[in-house]
């Protein structure tokens, strides 16, 4: 039966189909509903692990127990997971293991832009990149049998344009793969030097085999059309090149971008006049083909930047005077308005806390997820955001370099997700080497901007089952941190309070800003607020919050009442007492 | 055949997803090959958001780019002139009027350009404008906004109502259907 799809979940159904029984992963857009999907399933065990790291290593667990297993993650997880995928190259797999990454290109909701193949090449293993949900589907159920075959985990690379887009697709049936014996081989899975040294070799060799793998396989193909021109070119990038030529060039399609062929290059090359690599990212396909002596264009046309389109291959090749099918017309040129940048959810318990931040001119190290949005005006509260627990680890820089004169006017603020993922070891290290900083854990009760999954602060499971509940108070002063207390974000008093204190103690201190995340579904609103125009002076005090709800009408703060879920933070801001619940009025 | 573009635009939060949802189950239940390019993410924190509805024999693309669209759906005046620039000659832009303050706005570092839909058609674009929000609050909830509007696009669509009907009745959950059975009629006629 044929089913529109978006990519996640074909992937999900091709691992499922595959013969899938273990899949451990850390949310992360666009890689997210992969593990989501799956976790519907009854007869596989899916979890949401605490970092990337972890679910690889859950995954290579399983695998080693003889079980077919997988882990998914966005790109930057990948350089988390890094440290168990250079050396799974060696052990090679017993069951078969694939490692998702979904890189995001134009970073739709990313901190970079990196390319993923570069790591496919670096760990030497073999990477399989489809083009729609459909290959997405099939190379997920397929990668089961290359990764036992080679002996090796596979790489599955998604991008946020495939992840999330649907087309239609076949799905077949599950194949029950029996687990495989477990047999202890130390010489295949101890990698210790003596060990090592003898795999090494064998990893060498089985590139070779990959390589003659990759001349002829199901995943690298010629649409051969006799053209003069031809185009090498492999995800998503396949389909805009299609879209503007349709079947009037020839193209070599990569959908194994890891290791690539060498005489299907040659052959094809000699069969056109003039050679085009398109590749969205880095030269990946592109550096390949000039190691073999071929002479292409590539990245001097395509932008290594951003995501492409069928009109950056028609505005590419208008440059270059090749012609191709109907062209566009637009109806008219479209005005320049404002941007709409995304923002903090009305009620977001992030706000109260951030405004205390800004209004006390404190620096603020910040971390991945909602409270990136911290740093938009009219807050503008924070001062860095780099990767997953960078706050916490890099505030002890921070302090160490300035001393004495930073730890009074600086914190670091992190997630609960983001803070079980990798804020606990930047806390290990601040109480150990002992700089007098002050980390706050912004704990909302889940990994918001992802999309609500489930972590291991909450006290549930991917499934929504109840789990083992981190105790954030007893983990922080474990350890090393003496001074821990808690504050409701929707307190602005408290929240000075506490900053004040901490900031001023003579010690390093963790302040968890508690509050569940107002999109929650048992998180129900309060009755929306008003301004009693009246009263209101418009100082505009209250529009320091930032508040998509609150705005400026006729010289008067209003409040919208679809938006208002009554916080009441902007409330207690009010110099004038104009803000309240209707019926006081 | 043609491959018809669609695109939905609006506000994060505004329900564009569900719209798009409705139209490739109806597509799909069509015959056509069908693509949807949807965003998730950080954009649905009250961002810009757009979704791309492509159909036809053979579609490739998911995405649509200026002068290509066959319509827009605009759940917000602001975002319906945002990408106008894709919608191609004699294309349609269905703009829901209601008002929805940026950030940038907000904050008064923008202004909110009032006219803007009137600005579109003196440029010329084939703008159909209608307010959605009142017959959403009329069938139940603001939240029906999105059913208003696709209502009022089958209308354009070319495919029959009833087959519009069923596809809703398979889109929507059993206790939301009376609701989005109303906005739908609401908008079809408005």
């Amino acid at each position: 039966m044929k089913k529109l799809l978006i990519g996640n979940e074909a992937v999900a159904w091709g691992l499922y189909h595959g013969g899938l029984r273990v899949i451990s992963s850390y949310p992360g857009t666009p890689s997210t509903e992969i593990t989501e999907f799956l976790s519907k399933h009854d007869d596989i065990h899916t979890e949401w692990a605490p970092n990337e790291k972890v679910a690889c290593e859950a995954a290579f667990g399983a695998s080693l127990a003889g079980a077919r297993s997988a882990c998914a993650m966005k790109h930057v997880g990948l350089n988390v997971a890094a440290d168990p995928l250079f050396t799974l190259s060696y052990t090679g797999v017993t069951g078969g293991l694939v490692i998702c990454v979904a890189d995001d290109p134009a970073m739709h909701s990313s901190q970079n832009e990196q390319d993923s193949r570069h790591y496919a090449a670096a760990a030497k293993v073999p990477m399989l990149e489809p083009s729609d949900s459909a290959e997405a589907y099939a190379f997920a159920k397929s990668a089961f049998t290359l990764s036992e075959e080679y002996d090796t985990p596979v790489i599955l690379r998604m991008c946020t344009r495939i992840a999330h887009s649907q087309c239609l697709v076949e799905i077949g049936n599950r194949e029950e793969v029996p687990l495989k014996e477990y047999v202890k081989q130390p010489a295949k899975y101890i990698m210790m030097p003596g060990y090592a040294k003898v795999r090494h070799p064998l990893v060498e060799q089985r590139t070779e085999r990959l390589r003659a793998l990759a001349e002829n396989c199901e995943y690298n193909r010629v649409e051969n059309r006799g053209s003069k021109i031809g185009i090498i070119t492999s995800g998503c990038s396949y389909l805009y090149v299609k879209e503007v030529f349709g079947d009037s060039v020839s193209i070599l399609k990569i959908g194994m971008p890891n290791p690539l062929p060498e005489k299907m290059i040659r052959d094809f090359a000699s069969s056109v006049e003039k050679l085009y690599v398109i590749e969205e990212l880095d030269p990946v396909i592109e550096n390949h083909v000039r190691a073999l002596g071929i002479d292409c264009t590539g990245k001097s046309l395509f932008s290594a930047v951003g995501e492409f389109s069928q009109q950056t291959i028609r505005e590419a090749f208008r440059k270059e005077g090749v012609s191709f099918g109907e062209q566009p017309e637009m109806q008219g040129k479209a005005p320049q308005v404002p941007g709409r940048p995304p923002m903090m959810c009305s009620g977001c318990p992030h706000r109260g806390m951030f405004y205390t931040l800004a209004k006390n001119h404190i620096t603020v190290l910040g971390d991945i997820g909602c409270y990136t949005l911290g740093a938009v005006a009219p807050l503008n509260a924070l001062d860095s955001t780099l990767c997953m627990g960078a706050s916490v680890s890099g505030i002890h820089g921070f302090n160490l370099a300035r001393g004495g004169e930073t730890e009074k006017k600086t914190v670091a603020v992190i997630g609960d997700s983001t803070f079980m993922h990798s804020g606990m070891t930047g806390l290990v290290n601040i109480a150990y080497n002992a700089t007098n900083s002050t980390v706050i854990i912004l704990d909302n009760s889940i990994t918001g901007m992802t999309g609500h999954q489930q972590n291991p602060t909450t006290g549930y499971n991917i499934k929504g089952d109840p789990a083992a509940k981190v105790d954030l108070e007893a983990l922080c002063r474990a350890l090393g941190i003496r001074r821990v207390r808690v504050v409701d974000p929707y307190n602005l008093k408290e929240c000075e309070q506490a900053v004040k204190e901490e900031l001023a103690a003579e010690e390093p201190s963790v302040i968890i800003s508690r509050r569940p995340c107002v999109l929650l579904k048992y998180v129900k609103p309060k009755a929306p607020l008003r301004v009693d125009s009246a009263k209101c002076r418009a100082c505009r005090r209250c529009m320091g919050l930032g508040c998509p709800a609150i705005s400026m009408k006729e010289g008067k703060a209003r409040i919208d009442q679809t938006l208002c879920v009554g916080c009441g933070v902007c409330e207690q801001l009010c110099p004038f007492e104009a803000i309240g619940e209707e019926e006081r009025k | 055949m043609k491959t018809t573009s669609i695109m939905i635009v609006g506000v994060g939060g505004q329900g564009s997803l569900l719209a798009s949802k409705l139209l490739g189950n109806l597509l799909t239940e069509e015959g056509y090959d069908v693509k949807v390019s949807e965003v998730h993410g950080m954009s649905q924190r009250g961002g810009s958001v757009v979704t791309y509805v492509r159909y036809g024999q053979k579609v490739y693309s998911p995405i649509v780019t200026e002068g290509e669209c066959d319509f827009i759906i605009s759940f917000e005046k602001l975002e319906g002139a945002r990408y106008a620039s894709c919608l191609r000659k004699g294309g349609k832009i269905i703009v829901n009027t209601q008002q929805i303050d940026p950030m940038p706005v907000i904050t008064g570092a923008a202004e909110y350009p009032e006219n803007v839909l009137e600005e579109l058609k003196t440029q010329g674009f084939d703008v159909d404008d209608f307010d959605a929000l009142t017959p959403a609050l009329e069938a139940g909830s603001a939240k029906a906004v999105n059913i208003v509007l696709m209502g009022h696009f089958a209308r354009h669509s070319g495919i029959p109502k009833e087959h519009w009907i069923q596809a809703l009745e398979k889109t929507v959950p059993a206790r939301f259907l009376e609701m989005n059975r109303k906005a739908f009629e609401l908008g079809y006629t408005a």
